[in-house]
């Protein structure tokens, strides 16, 4: 177990911190004699120099946060709706549905990916619906346009041919805070409702499980204490799924920040950089550019990422309760503990006393 | 605390076997700077088992190569095994840092500096070097040094819907050959939303026009940028300003994802592609009436573009002298012939030219490009600085041309200076 813990995994680790941190260029082992230390330089790179290195991990950060602001709460809520529709003792054909809404998470992503290529052309299908609608829609996958830009122009708050100057003079770390604000393009747009479609089973199935795990007699004790539907989802329900929550959104959050199929398959990046992501400029940066060093860099600038903002999220949803119930069991005990130091000093000085006493 | 003790002293023994086994295969080898002709070829004795590393278009391809190598180990006594990479990129980068990639393989010329540079390549001419086009020499040309033998070559050529065309009252005579004759037939051939013109995005289209105006984006031995000046912003100009006027558009504007699809579909009268385009309207469109002419004159005289492959041969392979030997027999003027009319390339030999141009009349436009073509930008690290120029081009008609040539300029000097 040891051995294959270190072969597979401290190992390729240990060595891809080296090559992260070495001038390596993809020749031979990176622990040869040829290959030398450099420092922090392509960390330095990404996030201290001024250059297209900084400008396309910062793009790629962008793009990926509003992807996961968007993608996270969307499937998550859309499983949970999914779950308790399918949890219905009532429900004709529950079976069906159960494997319908799961069947998008065991096809390959690929396959997908493909199809939806061709859902989102100019001519498809997507647009197709829309136009019965009377809505013109974008030619989704060449469509760079950040979709808060066009929010903000629909209702008047600037013109997207000549955004304020006070958003694009400022620039922080080599984008204008108007390319920062752009929000998710369509083109990202199009592939954050494809990765919602395909998760929500797997998270579905989750919430699922817990679901059926709620003991019946709780409902019903609500019930019998007159709680209508919505108070007993919200009071009995949601508490009760509080754990699963944490899992299905921390996971979440670590697959979304990760997003690297979809890329890769449908647009490499494009249009306008819009859909590039740090797994996917990590992987083109190592292999089609042979540079080996920043993309293992960039990976470990992913992995810090999501482990911080895995713990700040732990932190926002930690039970409050349960906190609340641990602090004051810790008081209880420090208050006891003081206690019994101050009866045991007494005590002492009793006993001193008296010895005293007795002495004299 | 013992069994974490125990398991960091396993996983650190763990790390240095894996050291171990990645040196093996290098530290044997000759040494950083990666051969170079100087050095003699390495040599197995015996009989030597070549591996070989192809990135297909298909079953045509991959049989006439397997064939042609299956031939050349019959004629020497020695094997060759031929494999199909699905990532050609990839699978060559793995095989480098593993210590033994496959000792031939195809090696696109966007990637040959970086790969020259990394030390991966070992440097060789095949035989009667010279009898290869100059422009595609020179596009196998990194730090003084031609690392390989070109495989096959694509150029650029005007495609022209012939029957868009008669319908529009040209004939033969309108053919053009200045870039302005090309504005005026592109404006006779736009009709409503159909733009005369459809170009694939970025500077690999674009950039034909770029040199027709006599500029290139970087000087000749690539190492200094050159896309702020008056000749590249020329060639753009010119493009965007056909653009402007309705008589050109993208491709990806009309809803398609190259030249030849918007073409195909007839989303456009005239497109400008390589010779792939055959293929796919063969395959997709088969009752399309086209034909490809040279591209027109620009102001400093003809200009496209090439695209080319040669047969790279790795530092670490243990046979460099077969597989130098086996380049030789894949590059004789016959055998090009052979793989010209299994899937469609053209010869990298000027000697077989001539025969070229008499088996397919029709592909006359693109040989004659190998005479004045430019290939890919060549310097090493270079490729997110062009990836950038292409995503600001993006948006081409009204796209920053001096901005985005200016910050070509500056990205490329950093990357460069390194």
């Amino acid at each position: 177990m040891i051995v294959i813990l270190g072969l597979f995994l401290v190992g390729p680790i240990v060595m891809a911190l080296w090559v992260s941190v070495s001038d390596w260029t993809g020749r031979g082992s990176p622990f040869s004699g040829n290959v030398d230390f450099v420092g922090l330089k392509h960390y330095r790179d990404m996030l201290a120099t001024e250059g297209l290195a900084r400008q396309d991990f910062m793009i790629s950060l962008r793009n990926t946060f509003y992807y996961v602001l968007g993608v996270v709460p969307v499937q998550t809520v859309l499983a949970l709706l999914l779950a308790v529709i399918v949890n219905q003792k009532f429900l004709k054909g529950r079976t069906f549905f159960r494997t319908a809404f799961y069947f998008p998470s065991v096809v390959s992503s690929v396959a997908i990916s493909l199809v939806f290529l061709f859902l989102f052309t100019g001519t498809g299908a997507v647009n197709r619906f829309l136009g019965l609608l009377g809505i013109s829609g974008p030619n989704w996958f060449a469509d760079a346009r950040g979709v808060l830009h066009l929010i903000g122009d629909g209702i008047g708050l600037w013109n997207m041919g000549s955004p304020p100057a006070f958003l694009t003079d400022t620039r922080v770390m080599n984008l204008s805070l108007w390319e920062w604000f752009s929000g998710p393009s369509v083109a990202m747009s199009a592939i954050m409702l494809q990765v919602v479609w395909t998760t929500a089973g797997t998270f579905m199935l989750m919430f699922l499980a817990a679901l059926q795990d709620l003991p019946a007699e709780v409902d019903e004790a609500a019930m019998v204490d007159g709680a209508n539907k919505w108070q007993r989802f919200m009071n009995v329900t949601i508490p009760h799924l509080r754990p699963t929550i944490l899992l299905v959104i921390t996971l979440g959050i670590i697959g979304t920040w990760q997003v690297f199929d979809q890329v890769y398959v449908m647009t490499s990046g494009a249009p306008a950089k819009t859909t590039l992501t740090p797994a996917y400029l990590s992987y083109s940066t190592a292999f089609n550019q042979l540079n080996f060093p920043r993309g293992a860099a960039m990976a470990f600038l992913l992995f810090l990422l999501i482990f911080a903002l895995t713990q700040l999220q732990r932190w926002l949803l930690r039970d409050k309760d349960e906190v609340a119930r641990r602090r004051a069991e810790r008081q209880q005990r420090r208050q006891r503990r003081q206690g019994r130091t101050t009866t045991t000093a007494g005590e002492a000085a009793i006993a001193r006393t008296t010895v005293e006493e007795a002495q004299s | 605390m013992k069994n974490s003790t125990r398991m960091l002293a396993i996983a650190a023994a763990g790390t240095l076997a894996l050291t171990a086994c990645g040196g093996s295969g290098f530290e044997e080898e000759t040494g950083g700077d990666g051969g170079g002709a100087s050095q003699p070829p390495a040599s197995a004795e015996g009989p030597a088992a070549l591996r070989m590393l192809i990135g297909s278009s298909g079953d045509a391809e991959t049989n006439a190569v397997k064939e042609a190598a299956q031939a050349w180990a019959d004629e020497t006594g020695n094997t060759v095994e031929v494999t199909v990479a699905s990532d050609l990129n990839q699978e060559l980068a793995q095989g480098f840092a593993g210590g033994s990639p496959a000792d031939i393989f195809y090696l696109d010329a966007q990637s040959l500096a970086d790969n020259a540079k990394a030390g991966n390549l070992y440097a060789y001419e095949a035989e009667n070097n010279d009898d290869f086009y100059e422009s595609l020499r020179n596009s196998f040309t990194y730090d003084g040094k031609q690392w390989c033998a070109p495989k096959d070559f694509s150029t650029l050529a005007l495609i022209i819907n012939t029957a868009m065309w008669e319908e529009a009252g040209l004939t033969d005579d309108d053919v053009p050959t200045t870039y302005d004759e090309l504005a005026e037939v592109a404006a006779t051939l736009t009709d409503g939303d159909r733009p005369g013109l459809v170009l694939g995005p970025g500077i690999d289209r674009a950039g034909a026009f770029v040199v027709g105006n006599g500029g290139w984006w970087l000087n000749e031995d690539g190492t200094e940028p050159t896309a702020d000046t008056p000749e590249v912003l020329a060639g753009l100009q010119y493009v965007q300003d056909l653009m402007k006027e309705g008589s050109a558009k993208l491709s990806s504007q009309v809803d398609t994802g190259w030249g030849g699809e918007a073409f195909g579909t007839e989303k456009g009268a005239m497109t400008v592609e390589g010779n792939w385009i055959k293929g796919a309207v063969a395959n997709d469109y088969p009752d399309l009436e086209y034909k490809a002419v040279e591209m027109p004159e620009g102001p400093a005289g003809p200009g496209t573009l090439l695209f080319t492959v040669c047969w790279g041969i790795a530092a670490d392979s243990p046979n460099q002298a077969q597989a130098v030997e086996l380049v030789n027999h894949l590059t004789t003027p016959e055998q090009q012939m052979a793989f010209a009319e299994a899937f469609g390339v053209m010869p990298s030999r000027q000697s077989a030219a001539e025969d070229y141009k008499n088996a397919f009349p029709e592909d006359a436009a693109f040989i004659a490009g190998g005479e004045y073509g430019h290939g890919p930008v060549n310097a090493p690290a270079i490729k997110p600085v062009v990836d950038d120029l292409n995503s600001k081009l993006e948006n081409f008609a009204e796209a920053d041309l001096k901005a985005a040539l200016e910050s070509f300029d500056t990205n490329a000097m950093s990357v460069l200076g390194q």
